[in-house]
């Protein structure tokens, strides 16, 4: 047993003079009131825009993939643009919940739930789109393997899109446990503090039954731990298998070993910003300022500027090599269609959304202020979409053929089908910032010792002592006397 | 599971909880469970309970799903459906590793929930008994098992000497049951004989 202890030096992750009652009270009482004007008014544009991707979606199954704007030389236009950008949305999350967790970043504690959850609603939009791709959508089950009575004829395993299949179900189903073993705790405190008797029954159910036994914890904390382990390096395999669907491929400007580390960046990129997005409003409608502080925005901020810078070089890089590779396809790609030509202005929009504006988050002043922090949220996201649009169709319009060229426009069904993801997305987003616990309250007790601004205002007296002094002193405190104002939390 | 006789104390910080459970478990009393709204770091060791084991469940669930990928196609492609794509070998190792590592995080995670459920005894609609609703939000609450030789009214002293709040005897199901939080019911409570020893 020995002491946590964190200078006050480091900003605290949860502000203001909280004890863990008040913790439990500032996350789970909006849970427990009747939603605000606001929230209806947001929930029924979302619920109409996802009646809207219906009926785009209803057409399109009807009439066939035709409705869409696509042709024989843009076989892939907005529906795989909008896969790739929502499941690279969707990295966000279980980034900030598995990587930063083993790299002990604590602030992680206070987005996490709701990374998580916009996680799993954004790979919930994602996995429409190539579904809804294969036309014959009642046979989508043919992607599985399993013994049928074709032959057995079985999927392709060489082939990425396959690879795809499993990728994205395996990051869905690992990020839906481990999001809701979070979330079984929180529930837990919502039911014990239930005061009507549906919430009773439905935050019961939820809940599984939890008591917070401490064995229970022991194997929580096990699990989540575990989860966060495996979550690390699935994380990254999804968008590099995402990636793979291209640079496997023999399209100029899609073959490229740059393409896994490239995309892995590009998603944490965008989905760090649609945290951020998220985020800024949630704090502010639900009042959770002080544990959504600046200093989580900054933190955000800071692996925006990183990995937009990565994405920055990779796109340098990928110049670069197009003119050093000598191949006269690549080099007419990236230089005479990407970078102009009839789809020219999509690449300089995600240049300057992707790389040159984000570079003000350089400033600590633009870091921490809410108004720029919410713009650039969304020119990044504007930019990550254009990416994946000019990977897509400005390496297709101009293949091999040129009697072939295309322009590409979508028509209304893409455009509803889009439409139609960011309702269900908000639809999700809605309901579970009402009756879901946004902020992982048991994590943020855990931490509130030690990193709650009240505790660490206790911890200056021992700041001004000598080293060994100090360790004198708190293993004499450990051992016979025990201060509950002082807070000398015990870790194993 | 059976329907047992509980003192139950509730401490309202953890610097008060540690000494009390160290004192507790030094008097000889039986702690049933210390009940807390987050996990308390350390405190497995004071209660004396063991390491828990579930990483190796998921380690063995994990080998389980890369063996399940690996011979699963590799029997495919070499034995069920030899198929002919652009002429490429039969067993393309390097082509498997995606869904080889998909399948091992998908069975270890699975594998892992499934078990930490069982071993909790975790589901949908079943019910425990809650020793003080306070437990899932600011109080850490221990429960101590009333045995045949326990003298209920001397432990009740002893707990709220060493810091112990809102002591009280409780009588309830040590298990769990199917059951609805909105409903007062519990498990046994008319079908059996009240037990001798409280």
């Amino acid at each position: 047993m020995h002491l946590k202890y964190e200078s006050t030096l480091r900003e605290p992750l949860v502000d203001g003079v909280k004890n863990y009652h008040q913790v439990t009270e500032d996350i789970i009482s909006p849970i427990e009131g009747k939603p605000g004007k606001l929230w209806y008014i947001g929930f029924f544009i979302s619920l109409s825009l996802l009646l809207f991707g219906v009926c785009s979606v209803t057409w399109e199954v009807y009439y066939g993939t035709g409705v869409w704007n696509l042709n024989k030389t843009i076989g892939w236009g907005w529906d795989i643009t909008n896969f790739v950008w929502w499941v690279g949305i969707g990295h966000a999350g279980t980034l900030i919940s598995a990587i930063l967790l083993l790299f002990r970043q604590g602030w992680r504690t206070g987005v996490n739930r709701a990374a998580e959850a916009m996680t799993i609603f954004a790979v919930m939009c994602a996995g429409q789109f190539p579904i809804f791709h294969m036309g014959r959508v009642w046979m989508a089950f043919f992607v599985l393997p399993y013994p049928n009575t074709r032959g057995p004829l079985w999927v392709n395993f060489n082939s990425p899109l396959l690879w795809d299949v499993f990728a994205i179900s395996t990051y869905f189903t690992v990020s839906l446990l481990f999001w809701y073993s979070g979330l079984i705790p929180d529930f837990a405190t919502v039911r014990d503090r239930a005061k009507t008797k549906l919430r009773k029954l439905l935050y019961g159910i939820a809940s599984f039954g939890w008591t917070g036994s401490t064995k229970h914890w022991q194997r929580h904390e096990a699990l989540s731990l575990v989860l966060a382990g495996l979550s690390t390096p699935l994380v990254l395999s999804v968008h590099t298998i995402v990636s793979f669907d291209f640079a496997t491929s023999v399209i100029p400007g899609w073959h490229t070993t740059i393409f896994p580390p490239y995309f892995v960046a590009g998603a944490i990129f965008s989905g760090f910003a649609m945290v951020q997005t998220l985020l800024i409003i949630v704090r502010k409608v639900l009042h959770l300022e002080d544990y959504i502080t600046i200093g989580h925005m900054e933190a955000m901020n800071k692996v925006i500027v990183l990995t937009g810078s990565v994405v920055g070089c990779a796109y340098l890089t990928e110049l670069f090599m197009a003119w050093y590779a000598a191949v006269p396809y690549e080099f007419a790609t990236f230089y005479k269609y990407r970078a102009a030509g009839p789809l020219g202005w999509s690449y300089w929009i995600m240049m300057t959304c992707n790389v040159i504006t984000p570079q003000v988050f350089w400033f600590s002043k633009m870091r921490r202020n809410v108004l720029v922090t919410f713009v650039m949220s969304i020119i990044v996201n504007i930019g990550m979409w254009f990416e994946r649009f000019v990977i897509i169709c400005t390496s297709l319009y101009r293949d091999y053929l040129p009697s072939s060229w295309a322009y590409y426009r979508p028509s209304w069904p893409e455009v509803g089908f889009y439409m139609g993801t960011f309702g269900l997305f908000f639809t999700c987003f809605f309901l579970f910032a009402k009756y879901f616990p946004v902020i992982a309250v048991a994590e943020i007790k855990h931490v509130l010792k030690t990193s709650g601004e009240s505790f660490k205002n206790q911890m200056e007296k021992y700041e001004q002592q000598p080293a060994d002094e100090f360790a004198k002193d708190q293993h004499h405190e450990d051992e016979h006397h025990h201060d509950p104002h002082v807070a000398p939390v015990h870790q194993s | 599971m059976a329907v047992k006789n509980f003192v139950v104390a509730s401490f309202d910080d953890e610097a008060v909880l540690f000494p009390a459970v160290k004192k507790v478990r030094t008097a000889g009393y039986k702690i049933h469970d210390v009940y807390t709204p987050f996990p308390v770091h350390g405190l497995d060791h004071a209660m004396g309970l063991r390491e828990t084991s579930l990483h190796t469940a998921g380690f063995v669930y994990g080998i389980t799903g890369t063996t399940t990928a690996l011979s699963c196609m590799s029997w495919i492609f070499t034995t069920d459906w030899p198929m002919n794509i652009g002429g490429k070998p039969h067993f393309p190792l390097p082509a498997f590793i995606p869904i080889t590592f998909e399948l091992t995080v998908l069975f270890s995670a699975v594998g892992m929930v499934l078990t930490f459920c069982y071993l909790c005894q975790l589901a949908p609609f079943v019910k425990k008994h809650i020793f003080h609703p306070r437990q899932t939000d600011d109080l850490f609450v221990m429960a101590i098992e009333v045995t045949a030789k326990t003298n209920a009214e001397e432990l009740k002293k002893f707990l709220a000497g060493i810091g112990g709040t809102q002591i009280n005897e409780q009588r309830a199901e040590a298990g769990w049951w199917y059951g609805r939080f909105d409903r007062e019911d519990r498990l046994f409570e008319n079908k059996r004989p009240e037990p001798v020893n409280a």
